[in-house]
């Protein structure tokens, strides 16, 4: 028997337009792989990598078909197949790991049965034996109380128990490939890290061979022995992911691994300049010419075909580029650049904003309240609690922590959406308790926010020049020509051509829409400006470019930025300064550099602890177990159910002294601060990253 | 779920409240009274005197109001101005009658547009579904007098299947209405199972298109469990609701299939009542309606709460 299990070859699919135009999707995407390998997949979103991964079910989207190519399992081909022999392989044979698990997971079904059905399916058990077994895998994916849990519907669960049950599924065949679509994105970074480690392990116990489709290049590091880098439908690098990592040969590859910002360094990474071309825009000879700073007339009018580098290895390493050897000879890429001019911590700093002991809670008012009162219903703890900040003149101020910390809420009292229940915010003098319609309209053009997706906050209907005109003529008195003026020279400053005016958001990409997001929140000429995961939506390659460009806008206007986050590697290239918010409760603050160096507040070491840095061989450390937590506790520390460097009662008891480590840098923890230094989390020096470049200048 | 059902029926209460405020307003408030109403241009002052004490005109709204409520959750509505007989004794035959022909179509119209628009939904695109898809189409925009004259020119005159008309009295035995309630039986499934089919349609549309049922797909199952253990509950769920709507609106009674036929239902009951200006019968149907409008969607949103797991542990 061979020991191929997959042989992709010269696989072309694509969809008919109504116009009957030929789209394609995927071009001669040729691949294998052997048994027991685990591959990562990467690429910007709409490169193919999903529409590939379904094709190793033999399963294509509604419109799709192939035309061309094969997709052999173990010499057979699936689109050859029926139906029916075709459900025999899917589950049992192949299985796939959705991205979402809520969402892929049945809601009127209990989660057991989802299981269950699997495994009566393709292995026939029914009865006790088909219940054990359900457990059992439950068991196997470290899910708790599992006799429980398989009565339970998914929307009982949390997303990273979902995403265990969706592996639980996943496995249930005992498949020999498993595809996984982008499996651990949409979770904390803390649960994140649990996935992984749980997917690496269960690849180990069972050799069971995995296809990793991610953006993510810290989780496929985590995961995966090979890497193939796919653009444009193409695979354009292929090879073992140690080789790829530390001498990336295809420009495109260089881009997107130096775009990635590392927690390890605090400069902003390299932007990847242009945007992948949408299906259809298919030219002659190589499609990453337009962004290529390689190119040359070869490009234009060949079409490079994949071939294999000079390295020797066990996994040969293959690139599709004319000019890889010059790539390659051309030294480092993805320098890292402190771009930032970071604020010095001055005590004469203007104070902008500072919040004084606010509580938010979103519990009952009104009717509601009185009922629960008159009924005699504790109240539930709040859930932001005390938060007491100050955000200076031309600043950044990170917020960081897990979903549910709070991080939102807060920018949302601080526009105004939700008033505060106790507390003081003075915003340069003023008052900020009010609700947003009791707000002068000078103080609206002072705070201004920036929205994570900009699909939902740019209206669709509206072209970018409307969309630009509504902020100033709100808050200036200009005529026609001088707003359109303005908007041209705002679209200039966010780097897009007034050519823009005219369009809609529907005809541009997430970077471009996500830089109109930034133009309009800049028309108002803001002093602070909310900023709730601003990058959070986009392509790594267009995020260092966004990054950048509030970076700019910062240092040019002299804006404050709340910059929420769960990136950390994000926050540590863009923030001054940086609040550690758990379950509404600030942990630690403190300029960035200190925040990123030991002593650590223990949340603060999980959290980054739990970051898979784009490294090989970099494993993430699980220090917290990833249980969900629906409510702050009522007393003592905020952390204390999950916190793994619990000294007792005295954390559950009291709540944490504040300590202070250095100017500015507080830490809220029962814990001595001299044994909160010694941290279990070696962050990579920079001086390790320059080796790794080193290493390509040596070549 | 005790609490649930406790909890909305309280609600039920104050809508009815409301609505009893609306009607009685209504018939009440606008310019001219019950007297005036009736006599229109006949009136004399005498006559709308006599009137006003004998129906007790002259007293407070508030006063009237409180009686009228009083009376009516007794059972007790009045008597009509025309027929100057109890308005209970008048409604309770044409009320059955409504609900006889509205629940019969509801019979039908329910299977089929669930089974119609599943179908179509299932085969998108393709010949059963552009096929039912039209007929659907057709069926939605031709107005239900024409499918009605349509049905009277070939059942009835045609070839003499069911008489085109009632003749009889409201409070004629079943057994004798049924031959006459067979065509607009026919004719309100039409319309309704048109209307019914395409939210099926659409709905059944989005359920097989989304992430979970591609994921049923994906782990093998055969197509019949895919669609009728993952896909079915969730198209059915929502189309409760709206089944719930289109029931009070066919229970109630449909003005104009019921003309057509000269079916004694209470649509015309209303219509003759507004005419003769018979305004304690139009309250009493407007409240009717309104009670089964309240109730078929208490009724169904208590069912969707029972039925879906995410309801039922969000409302526990």
């Amino acid at each position: 028997m061979s020991q191929k299990l997959l042989e992709v070859e010269g696989l072309t699919t694509g969809f008919r337009t109504q116009a009957g135009q030929v789209l394609q999707v995927l071009r001669n995407v040729s691949l294998e792989m052997q048994r027991g390998e685990t591959l990562g997949l990467v690429g910007e979103s709409g490169c193919g990598k999903t529409t590939f991964g379904m094709t190793l079910l033999g399963h294509l989207r509604p419109g799709g078909q192939v035309m061309a190519g094969s997709v052999r399992f173990e010499g057979v081909d699936l689109f050859g197949l029926g139906p029916d022999e075709l459900a025999k392989i899917r589950g049992q044979r192949v299985a796939v790991i959705p991205q979402s698990a809520s969402s892929a997971l049945t809601p009127t079904m209990r989660v057991g049965e989802q299981i269950a059905e699997v495994l009566t399916l393709h292995l026939g058990l029914a009865g006790a034996e088909l219940q054990e077994r359900v457990l059992e895998l439950l068991t196997r994916v470290h899910l708790p109380q599992v006799v429980e849990l398989v009565r339970r519907f998914p929307h009982e669960l949390s997303g990273g128990q979902l995403q265990r049950v969706a592996i639980a599924m996943g496995l249930a065949g005992k498949p020999e490939l498993l595809v996984l679509d982008e499996p651990t994105t949409g979770l904390d970074v803390t649960t994140q890290a649990h996935i992984l480690d749980l997917l690496r392990e269960i690849q180990e116990s069972t050799g069971t061979a995995m296809l990793y489709i991610s953006h993510d290049m810290g989780a496929i590091a985590r995961v995966c022995d090979r890497l193939a880098v796919m653009y444009a439908g193409e695979i354009v690098e292929d090879g073992a992911i140690d080789d790829v990592f530390a001498d990336p040969v295809h420009p495109y590859t260089r881009g997107l691994l130096g775009s990635v910002p590392r927690l390890s360094y605090a400069g902003l990474p390299q932007a990847m300049a242009g945007r992948p071309p949408a299906p259809g825009e298919d030219a002659v000879g190589c499609a990453f010419v337009p962004r290529c700073a390689f190119a040359d007339e070869t490009c234009k009018t060949i079409d490079p075909a994949l071939e294999a580098t000079s390295r020797a290895g066990a996994i040969p390493h293959l690139v599709q580029c004319h000019h890889w050897q010059r790539v390659l000879a051309s030294g480092a890429s993805g320098q890292m650049r402190d771009l930032k001019a970071r604020m010095e911590q001055d005590a004469e700093a203007e104070p902008l904003l500072e919040l004084t002991e606010v509580d938010i809670t979103y519990a009952k008012r009104g009717l509601a309240a009185l009922v629960a009162r008159w009924r005699n219903e504790p109240e539930p703890p709040t859930t932001v609690s005390g938060f007491t900040i100050t955000i200076h003149r031309g600043e950044t101020l990170a917020l960081v922590g897990e979903s549910g910390s709070g991080k939102s809420t807060i920018a949302r009292t601080i526009a105004g959406l939700l008033p505060p229940r106790a507390g003081q915010i003075d915003f340069g003098g003023q008052d900020l308790a009010s609700a947003v319609e009791g707000r002068p309209a000078e103080m609206h053009r002072k705070i201004q926010i920036i929205f994570q997706n900009p699909d939902a906050s740019l209206n669709p209907r509206h072209t970018v020049k409307q969309i630009l005109d509504a902020p100033l003529r709100l808050y200036f008195e200009m005529d026609g020509k001088g707003r359109l003026d303005r908007s041209g020279a705002l679209l200039e400053e966010v780097r897009l051509t007034p050519r823009y005016l005219e369009r809609h958001p529907g005809q541009m990409s997430g970077g471009e829409k996500q830089r109109v997001a930034v133009a309009r929140a800049f028309a108002a000429e803001p002093d602070l400006v909310l900023c709730d995961e601003v990058t959070s939506a986009l392509d790594v390659s267009v995020q260092a470019a966004v990054l950048e460009l509030l970076a700019g806008l910062q240092a040019n206007r002299g804006a404050a930025y709340l910059f929420i986050s769960h990136d950390l590697a994000v926050v540590r290239a863009i923030a001054d300064r940086v609040a550690v918010l758990y379950q509404g409760r600030i942990c630690e603050v403190g300029p960035v550099a200190e925040i990123y160096a030991p002593p650590y507040h223990p949340y603060t070491e999980t959290l980054l602890a739990a970051v898979p840095e784009p490294a090989p061989g970099a494993r993430a450390q699980l220090l917290a177990k990833d249980v969900p937590e629906a409510e702050p506790p009522t007393r003592g520390c905020c952390f204390q159910r999950r916190c793994p460097r619990r000294i007792g009662s005295i954390c559950d008891d009291e709540a944490p002294p504040s300590q202070f480590v250095a100017e500015g840098h507080i830490i809220r923890c029962h814990i001595p601060l001299a044994d909160l230094g010694e941290s279990q989390v070696d962050l990579i020096s920079p001086a390790e990253i320059a080796t790794q470049g080193a290493v390509v200048d040596g070549k | 779920m005790l609490k649930l059902i406790v909890q909305r029926l309280l609600f039920s209460v104050i809508t009815l409240t409301i609505v009893a405020v609306v009607v009685f307003a209504m018939t009440d408030l606008l310019p001219g009274d019950w007297a005036t109403a009736y006599f229109g241009k006949w009136a004399t002052e005498e006559g709308l005197a006599a009137m006003r004490e004998e129906y007790g005109l002259n007293r407070p709204a508030t006063e009237r109001f409180a009686e009228w409520v009083g009376n009516a959750l007794r059972g007790d509505f009045g008597d009509s101005l025309t027929r100057k007989k109890p308005v209970v004794e008048l409604i309770k035959f044409r009320l059955r009658n409504s609900l006889l022909l509205g629940g019969l179509a509801s019979l039908v119209t329910i299977p089929l547009a669930t089974l119609l628009g599943i179908s179509a939904g299932l085969r998108r695109d393709r010949a059963p579904d552009a096929i039912i898809s039209t007929g659907s189409i057709v069926g939605m925009s031709t107005p239900e007098f024409v499918i009605g004259t349509l049905l009277i020119w070939a059942l009835s005159v045609g070839l003499g299947l069911f008489p085109s008309m009632t003749l009889g009295n409201p409070d004629a035995p079943i057994v004798d209405l049924l031959p006459n309630v067979v065509m607009p039986t026919m004719t309100l499934t039409i319309a309704s199972t048109a209307y019914l089919l395409r939210m099926v349609r659409t709905i059944t549309i989005n359920v097989l298109t989304s992430e979970y049922v591609e994921m049923a797909t994906l782990k093998g199952l055969p197509r019949a469990r895919v669609v009728f253990r993952h896909a079915l509950p969730n198209i059915l769920l929502p189309t409760i609701n709206i089944m719930a709507l289109m029931l009070s609106g066919l229970l109630g009674g449909t003005f104009v299939v019921e003309v057509v036929f000269n079916y004694p239902g209470l649509g015309r009951a209303l219509v003759d009542a507004v005419s003769f200006r018979d305004v304690p019968m139009i309250q009493a149907i407007a409240l009717l309606w309104a009670v089964m409008y309240v109730f078929f969607n208490l009724g169904a949103d208590l069912m969707t709460t029972f039925l879906d797991p995410r309801l039922r542990s969000l409302r526990g």
